[in-house]
């Protein structure tokens, strides 16, 4: 009916207005014939009518106000208005929209990140109910960990795949790289060895052929896999499943059972898988080395806590059932005093996660606090806008616009800058978070994340948008609305309406700008300063030159007892090769995340010591000098003494008498690494471990012949040292192929390695520096438009000063002054801001304590002088004015 | 109790007007008013046209374009069948705020 008629005479509104024109003109006329019929002159008539009527216009105004048609219909108006004001103005408008744009792109694309990490659940079934089963605390670094998520031994996974009530399901997996392709040609994917109930549990259904199921568990021969959607497509070229699809895997040939779906990574987030294969259950399995990380899917009516609770009262059972055996009694206690506990899994797991949250809190805390600054700026501009729009204002108000009106009309000019700004920054924001990813993405560690802008993204840019619209536009709109029409006409654009109120509001702004800038300036300097401790840190030995290589040699089916002779020579021979300075053999490389311990007993003192076992030339490779006693030598065998050389945070951790040389270090015992005891006959500098950031760790080193035979493995790692390590790679390989071969090799830059570890570091240094840069730009920009702007609106009391005699540089002065008292405000809460947000960040910095005095007095620095340099210009500018033109103009 | 809108006495007016006249422009509504009223009352155009567009929109009065017996064009009106429902359910409603407004002037 009537609203129905409404809706569509939207749009109609000039031809309705036409008809409601007629019909009062109409009246108009037949009031004057009646009038001219009464016996009126028609002059007199038509006044008459007129003065009855008022005007037209207005009328007309009343009648179409009836509308209710009319607050759809001129909100529509209100929008044109605007957009006609903002391409009147295409400066302006640009300024505004991109500086919105770059500044919710910023933040949306970081949210973007931790959105995609953090709070996005795994794509199966309802995600919410998976639990993850993990040692309370850790393990402690009991046993052999071969990587992250690597929580429990196979017979820790046995009880419990027997024991789960509070699951419906259960599963272990863990992620292990696998050799796809002949020997010839052959490379490493992604491997994911998952139990039969994986996929069951996780709802995951099959895109092609079958998943695996609990009947390929019990094989302990790799026979059968699945591809992901990935590999399906790229490497198998999308061929039909059938039961004759197969590929060769580790040098077997498999058959392919199916394709997962194409959402389905694995379950880590940040990392995917190629092949999934059945897990295998060895007819004695190794007690010490944990290898799965296990996970369940919570029964209807079980609750997080009870899981918890009923694992943990499980726990005292299972961990005595299976205890390794060859550990001391103290290390077999720790083992069984470990206690389960149940943890939600709906997110999956991540070292992405793990490494970079902080990072990518501490960055959305950043691009926040650029995006403040920046509408601080809108807000300014926008106020002297509004302020130069001032006699529109008072003109529409005394032509009986009411203020809510004008309200209107000002706050849809703000929103629609901020849904520009917003919808630009949306876009944009895909494209910066993938170049963030690529950017901490490393040659060795690829990542793989699925950016998306999902419902969270898209209402975390609305919100931020619509607060940016909210600070930038209502208060700038609630204070031009709010002015005397007749005093405002009257004053005009004369210099003498300059109210204290909205000065202090855009001094309050350029304070808060300064304050915020300081915290910014702040971090970013402590960030980079880290980055460049941790750069340049000398590790305690040479990083460049040198290529890692790791050696594979299990298809030799060499027999124990020559590994040891084998290893020696590989050695020889890639030293004798041409072009290379030196080589070493080395259970560990250092830096690169991984560590060795045993522990040790030296009678008073006892404790747990990074042990590496290296070929007589590591010391010269790595070129860390020998300080006291002797280096190793090719006659430390395995039938001569056991030799240890240590470095100083071992000599001062263990050793009591005068000098190190000579004692004795007892090791104790663990599987395959017999009770022991060394005697150190010499010593070395303190070098870096396994990490740059972690504290100086006791270290020992063994001659690798002495390496026990128990505990030899068909694999070796190489540092090789030289100076083209660009055609170490080729040299070795040509050489391995011909008189070694079915060797696998693998090779990288142990400077890039080292390198690649820091670009967490690195990118937090760019990033927090550029924001840093950018934020000091923005109050320059702020600061000079509102300098500028007070100074202009004092035009006419600078000019009857100076024409009274004051001095061009009092005029100055005073203006600077007034900058001065801004920064020293500014500079001081932003000091208070940054002590408070320093203490969090602490341990993200390296080398320096996040209150560093040099740090803050440099920021300090640098803010005062971008303001002082800022506010000079204009200063200078309204000094120079001419007092004569100045008030003749008032 | 009666809907105490006074300021509903206009809208009453005018549908009263077009029930009485069957059809009219709004000049010729204003001068029926101003007769029958004996000058008491007079309705200024300023209201007039908003509520005569109010009632349009509402359903009330249904309008067309026609010819005056002077020779002008003018917008015609007459009542819908909702608008003499909703003239039935005002004078009931004014009968009652007269009723209550004498009531209160009576008051002793």
């Amino acid at each position: 009916m009537g609203l129905f008629r409404r809706m569509v005479t939207l749009g109609k509104r000039t031809r309705m207005e036409r008809e409601i024109e007629a019909e009062l003109h109409e009246h108009m006329q037949m009031c004057i014939d009646d009038n001219v019929a009464a016996g009126m002159s028609r002059e007199a008539a038509e006044r008459e009518a007129r003065l009855r009527f008022g005007s037209l216009v207005s009328a007309r105004e009343r009648v179409s106000e009836e509308d209710a048609a009319l607050g759809i219909e001129s909100l529509w108006r209100d929008v044109r208005m605007a957009l006609r004001g903002f391409l009147k103005s295409p400066g302006f408008s640009v300024v505004v929209i991109a500086t919105l744009a770059l500044g919710i792109g910023a933040n949306t694309a970081i949210f973007e990140l931790l959105d995609a990490l953090r709070l996005r659940t795994l794509p199966v079934a309802n995600p919410n109910e998976l639990a993850e089963l993990r040692i309370v605390g850790g393990n402690h670094g009991f046993g052999i960990n071969d990587g992250m998520f690597m929580n429990f031994t196979i017979p820790m996974w046995q009880e419990m795949k027997d024991h789960h009530d509070p699951f419906s399901g259960v599963f272990a997996w863990r992620v292990n790289d696998v050799l796809v392709g002949t020997p010839s040609e052959s490379r490493r994917v992604n491997g994911l060895e998952v139990s039969g109930g994986f996929f069951s549990t996780l709802g995951v259904a099959p895109w092609r052929g079958r998943l695996i199921e609990a009947q390929d568990d019990s094989v302990c021969q790799l026979t059968k896999v699945v591809a992901s959607y990935g590999f399906w497509k790229s490497q198998m070229g999308g061929v039909p499943i059938t039961a004759n699809t197969t590929m060769t895997v580790e040098g077997k040939t498999v058959q392919v059972l199916g394709v997962t779906p194409p959402s389905f990574f694995g379950m880590e987030v940040g990392n995917h898988f190629d092949l999934a294969y059945p897990t295998c259950t060895p007819q004695k399995p190794r007690r010490e080395i944990f290898v799965y990380s296990v996970m369940g899917r919570l029964k209807p009516g079980w609750s997080m806590k009870q899981a918890f609770d009923y694992f943990n009262a499980l726990s005292p059972g299972l961990f005595e059932k299976t205890a390794p055996s060859g550990y001391s009694a103290d290390s077999v206690k720790t083992f069984t005093s470990f206690r389960l506990g149940a943890y939600p899994a709906g997110a999956g797991v991540s070292y992405l996660r793990e490494a970079y949250s902080s990072s990518l809190n501490y960055l959305l805390a950043i691009t926040g606090l650029v995006l403040l600054i920046a509408c601080a700026n809108l807000a300014n501009l926008m106020l002297a806008r509004s302020s130069r729009k001032q006699r529109e204002m008072a003109i529409r108000m005394a032509l009986g616009a009411t203020r809510a009106r004008l309200l209107r009309q000002l706050l849809i000019e703000s929103a629609l800058l901020a849904l520009s700004g917003a919808g630009l920054g949306v876009a944009l924001a895909q494209p910066l978070s993938r170049a963030l990813v690529a950017a901490l993405d490393t040659s060795r560690n690829s990542i793989h994340l699925v950016i998306a802008a999902d419902w969270r993204v898209i209402l975390f840019a609305a919100a931020v948008g619509a607060g940016t619209c909210i600070l930038c536009g209502t208060v700038p709109a609630l204070r031009s609305t709010r002015t005397d029409p007749v005093s405002s006409m009257r004053s005009g654009e004369r210099g003498v309406m300059g109210n204290r109120e909205r000065f202090w509001l855009q001094r309050t702004m350029v304070v808060t700008q300064l304050a915020v800038s300081m915290v910014l300036l702040v971090g970013a300097l402590l960030f980079v300063r880290s980055y460049r401790n941790l750069a340049t840190l000398n590790p305690g030995f040479r990083e460049s030159g040198i290529v890692v290589g790791y050696f594979g040699f299990g298809g030799l089916h060499l027999k124990q007892e020559d590994l040891t002779a084998f290893k020696r020579q590989l050695v020889e021979d890639v030293r004798a090769l041409p072009g290379i300075e030196n080589a070493t053999a080395t259970n560990n490389t250092p830096l690169g995340g991984g560590s060795w311990s045993h522990s040790v007993d030296m009678g008073a003192l006892s404790g747990s010591s990074r042990f590496t076992y290296v070929s007589p030339t590591y010391f010269a490779t790595l070129g860390i000098p020998i300080l006291t006693g002797r280096g190793f030598t090719d006659q430390d065998r395995s039938g001569t003494p056991l030799v240890l050389i240590v470095n100083q945070t071992f000599v001062r951790r263990f050793v009591r008498s005068s000098s190190p040389l000579g004692a004795h270090v007892h090791v104790l015992p663990e599987p395959d690494y017999p009770e022991r005891t060394y005697e150190i006959v010499g010593t070395i500098p303190d070098t870096k471990y396994s990490d740059l950031r972690e504290e100086q760790q006791a270290m020992a080193f063994v001659p690798a012949d002495q390496v026990p035979l128990t505990a030899q493995r068909p694999g070796m790692a190489m540092m090789i040292a030289a100076r083209d390590t660009a055609g170490v790679a080729r040299t070795v390989r040509q050489l391995f192929e011909q008189k070694h071969s079915g060797v696998n090799m693998q090779f990288f830059d142990f400077e890039q390695g080292i390198r690649d570890n820091l670009v967490g570091d690195r990118l937090m240094a760019m990033l927090s520096g550029a924001f840093g840069v950018l934020a000091a730009l923005l109050v320059i920009v702020g600061l000079y438009g509102v300098l500028s702007y007070f100074l202009a609106q004092r035009r006419g009391e600078i000019g009857i000063r100076i024409a009274l005699g004051a001095s061009r540089g009092r005029v100055i002065a005073e203006s600077l002054r007034d900058a001065m008292r801004m920064l020293v405000i500014g500079v001081t809460i932003g000091v208070i801001m940054a002590l408070l947000a320093g203490r969090e960040a602490s341990t993200m910095v390296f080398g320096l304590k996040p209150w560093d005095p040099k740090t803050l007095l440099a920021a300090a620095a640098l803010l005062a002088a971008v303001t002082v340099i800022t506010s000079i210009i204009p200063a200078v500018k309204a000094a120079n004015v001419n007092p004569i033109e100045t008030l003749r103009s008032e | 109790m009666a809907k105490n809108d006074l300021q509903g006495a206009l809208d009453l007016l005018i549908l009263k007007t077009l029930s009485q006249l069957s059809s009219m422009h709004g000049y010729g509504i204003v001068n029926h008013i101003k007769r029958v009223s004996d000058e008491l009352l007079i309705v200024e155009e300023g209201s007039l046209y908003p509520a005569l567009h109010r009632m349009e929109q509402n359903g009330w009065v249904r309008s067309n374009w026609a010819i005056t017996d002077y020779g002008r064009k003018a917008k015609w009106y007459s009542l819908t069948r909702a608008g003499k429902e909703q003239l039935a359910a005002r004078e009931k409603n004014w009968e009652q705020v007269v009723k209550g407004v004498d009531a209160i002037l009576r008051f002793a």
